[in-house]
């Protein structure tokens, strides 16, 4: 009979041993090693092993050195008299009012009231009802395409083939009006809306990099290594592989997004850099409520 | 009438180890019924009933290890040049988030072990509520008088997702950014607030103000996880104050008489043990176990993106319904009604949490069973719930798995178009064929067992028609 429980106690020393020893490992790895991939995981080993190694004795424990007998006891139940005597107490409290309703509803209103007056300052968090916010960019007829440096793009330095990045000179690049995608097509494959003629000098065409779906940079450049793979060129947005086609207008030819990619008419000034020739098709970045599919 | 010498009244403390403290907080709380009661609570012994205490003990360590981080987490969007230990990312710029987690990952000792542990915390911690939530279903452990148990810890869950979200995205890396604009796309499809709702929010239009990441940072050190602890008090005290359901595993149990170990001493040993063992487990996968290497993502700038992100396991069904929807928004002539992530991002999630919170009640409703249920159910005993239940998993599952399309593409191959084709009907199709399938398997099993008893009652008759006729050719 003292036997197993002997054992059981033994056990129990040992596996305590065994975590101080653990911890203890855990200081030391701490104390002498620098930051870097192997102490991690010395780190983890020593601190998880120590904490099995007390779970383990604390499991037997539990399960061999105390009382383990399976006991029995009533669920608990309901207590309609208690129930009663609450819903009496709850009666006579309103008994000596005789405008019940009329204080209610006082009440109520100085609630609401109250409520809306502490919910106010919320309004301090952002421009709530600015929503033209949304839609604003800073591209107007005229202003420079740049790169992520800073330096204007010349149009003879857009290559074929090949996915350009460009901001407003000026600009925010990280307002989500900024960002665009200049790609150089071959002009005689661009089948454009024919309200755009003119918004794609020597085939050169810019899109807003922000997907109309939800937000995320259309940040790749689907290239047809072989004919047959895929048909033509296309921008893809990684999150979830809305695709534009960027012959058509930025229109969508796969995907969740809902509406084309807004494009930026474009033009070459006079040193050969490109510029904006006024604002994007439409509005800037992931759809709407109220939001107009065409320009404004 | 007193006796001088019998030290029974009045005895000076300090004498027993064991009587004296109990006796000094009876004297002062007046505790000592509660104690008793609290002691002798009886907890039915099964393995399935532990999965929630999992997830206790891993809300724990994230409050821990969170905890840590905090003290060198920056919550700011100012911009800093890195130079650090960390060569390939030596004069970039970015924001003091992002650097302070590099620098905890890679520059504070045991920084990273911290990390890894908090982040592998959060997977385990939402994964052990989905468990546990299968469990409590398929034995209809959420039936009455349990229905509010069910409903706060469906609370408890999507509060979950949330916190989750918010924990990877406050660290500024490209994949947290690409998240963000994710739910801020989400957020502005919402019919009439969205675009509103999304300035208040983000302070401006995304990627927001410089107020945004302190909002979301006290999100989630302190207003979700005080939300997340008060949620987990009550379902605890509804669990307390019904007690656990059980399996009928002999005639002891029965629906009025509870079977299980005291509080005290076995149980306390048992779940003392529950507790380390999972958060040493958390500590070896933190240690062992590589989780989101933010140093390798880079920073985040709203015109960044990478192919084949993919976010924590627990939102995989969100970007699945994203992906899986077909093109369109709700237009009427040129204005926009319903953007297209409402669908996914929106009315799936409302959808799901909205079906299981109204389980309960509909089944009471359809079943007109309105008794109170302290004994759990076998699955195959209850096989219209139990393929109901299969089917809405698999359902879900399905738009989870598409979420993964673009890792199964680069893994095996398979054409990224053709799965959506596959998806978008195999999502209706493969629930009502596994509702079909499982309702039967559950009948079979059912049948199966009482052809057994049958059976056995045969023999038992029989047996006593041998000892009869044995008895009779004796008497004879």
């Amino acid at each position: 009979m003292n036997g197993p429980r002997r054992a059981a106690e033994f056990t129990v020393l040992a596996l305590l041993a065994l975590a101080t020893l653990c911890a203890m490992g855990f200081i030391f790895v701490y104390a002498f090693f620098s930051p870097g991939g192997m102490p991690n995981a010395l780190l983890g080993i020593s601190l998880g092993l120590c904490l099995i190694f007390i779970a383990s004795a604390l499991l037997v424990v539990g399960k061999r050195l105390v009382p383990n007998d399976e006991l029995e006891d009533d669920y608990p139940t309901e207590h309609p008299e208690k129930q009663a005597e609450v819903v009496e107490q709850l009666r006579t409290a309103g008994s000596l009012i005789t405008r019940k309703r009329m204080l209610l509803g006082a009440g109520s209103i100085a609630g609401c009231a109250l409520g809306a007056a502490a919910l106010t300052p919320v309004l301090s968090l952002g421009p709530f009802w600015d929503t033209a916010a949304l839609d604003r960019t800073p591209w107007k007829r005229g202003v420079r395409l740049v790169d992520e440096t800073g330096h204007p793009l010349a149009a003879a330095d857009i290559l074929r083939e090949t996915f350009y990045t460009a901001f407003p000179e000026g600009a925010d690049p990280e307002d989500i009006g900024s960002p665009i995608v200049v790609l150089h097509l071959n002009a005689a494959d661009l089948r454009m809306p024919p309200d755009r003629s003119g918004w794609t000098p020597r085939g050169i065409v810019a899109y807003s990099k922000i997907c109309t779906h939800a937000g995320c940079a259309v940040a790749l450049f689907r290239k047809p290594t072989f004919p047959t793979v895929e048909p033509q060129e296309a921008l893809v947005c990684p999150c979830h592989y809305s695709t534009f086609d960027p012959f058509t207008g930025g229109t969508v030819t796969f995907g969740p997004a809902g509406r084309p990619l807004p494009q930026l008419p474009l033009q070459i000034d006079g040193a050969g850099h490109l510029r904006a020739a006024g604002n994007f098709s439409a509005r800037v970045g992931p759809s709407w409520w109220n939001v107009r599919e065409e320009p404004t | 009438m007193s006796d001088a010498g019998d030290g029974s009244v009045g005895r000076p403390a300090g004498k027993d180890p064991l009587a004296d403290p109990v006796r000094f907080i009876d004297e002062r709380t007046a505790a000592a019924p509660l104690l008793r009661k609290t002691l002798g609570y009886l907890f039915p012994d099964h393995w399935s009933f532990l999965l929630g205490e999992v997830s206790l003990y891993a809300f724990i360590v994230l409050v821990a290890t969170g905890t840590y981080l905090a003290l060198f987490f920056d919550p700011s969007t100012a911009k800093t040049v890195y130079h650090g230990s960390y060569a390939p990312l030596d004069g970039q710029t970015m924001s003091a988030a992002y650097k302070s987690v590099v620098n905890i990952s890679l520059t504070y000792k045991a920084g990273l072990l911290i990390r890894q542990t908090h982040h592998w915390a959060a997977d385990v911690f939402v994964a052990s509520i989905v468990m546990h939530l299968m469990r409590v279903f398929f034995t209809g452990a959420f039936r009455k008088p349990r229905e509010p148990t069910w409903m706060v810890g469906l609370l408890l869950l999507f509060t979950a997702f949330l916190e989750g979200y918010l924990g990877y995205s406050l660290v500024d890396d490209l994949l947290s950014g690409m998240g963000l604009a994710i739910g801020y796309g989400v957020g502005l499809s919402i019919p009439v607030v969205g675009g509103s709702m999304m300035l208040g929010i983000f302070g401006a239009p995304f990627p927001g103000n410089h107020d945004f990441w302190s909002r979301m940072f006290i999100m989630h050190v302190f207003v979700l996880p005080a939300v997340l602890a008060t949620l987990i008090g009550v379902h605890l005290a509804l669990v307390m104050a019904r007690h656990h359901t059980q399996f009928k595993e002999s005639d002891r149990q029965t629906n009025s008489r509870i079977v299980g170990l005291p509080l005290f001493p076995a149980q306390t040993f048992r779940s003392l043990a529950l507790m380390l063992f999972v958060v040493g487990i958390l500590f070896l996968l933190g240690g062992l176990v590589q989780i989101n290497p933010i140093w390798q993502w880079g920073p985040y700038e709203p015109w960044l993106g990478t192919n084949g992100a993919q976010p924590d396991w627990y939102l995989g069904w969100l970007i699945g319904a994203l992906r899986l929807m077909p093109s369109f928004d709700v237009t009427v002539g040129h204005y926009t009604l319903i953007p297209n992530p409402f669908w996914g991002g929106v009315l799936f999630p409302l959808f799901v949490i909205g079906v299981l919170m109204a389980f309960p009640w509909v089944e009471r409703w359809l079943t007109r069973d309105t008794a109170v249920h302290n004994l759990a159910d076998r699955p195959r005993d209850r096989p219209f719930r139990t393929a109901f239940g299969l089917s809405f998993l698999t359902f879900v599952f399905l738009v989870f798995s598409f979420g993964a399309a673009d890792r199964l593409y680069v893994l095996f191959g398979l054409s990224y178009a053709a799965q959506l084709t596959v998806f978008r009907i195999a999502v209706f199709v493969v629930p009502a064929i596994v509702f079909v399938i499982t309702r039967r398997i559950c009948r079979e099993l059912q049948l199966a067992e009482s052809l057994d008893e049958v059976h056995e009652q045969v023999a038992q008759l029989n047996v006593e028609a041998h000892e009869v006729q044995t008895e009779t050719t004796n008497s004879g």
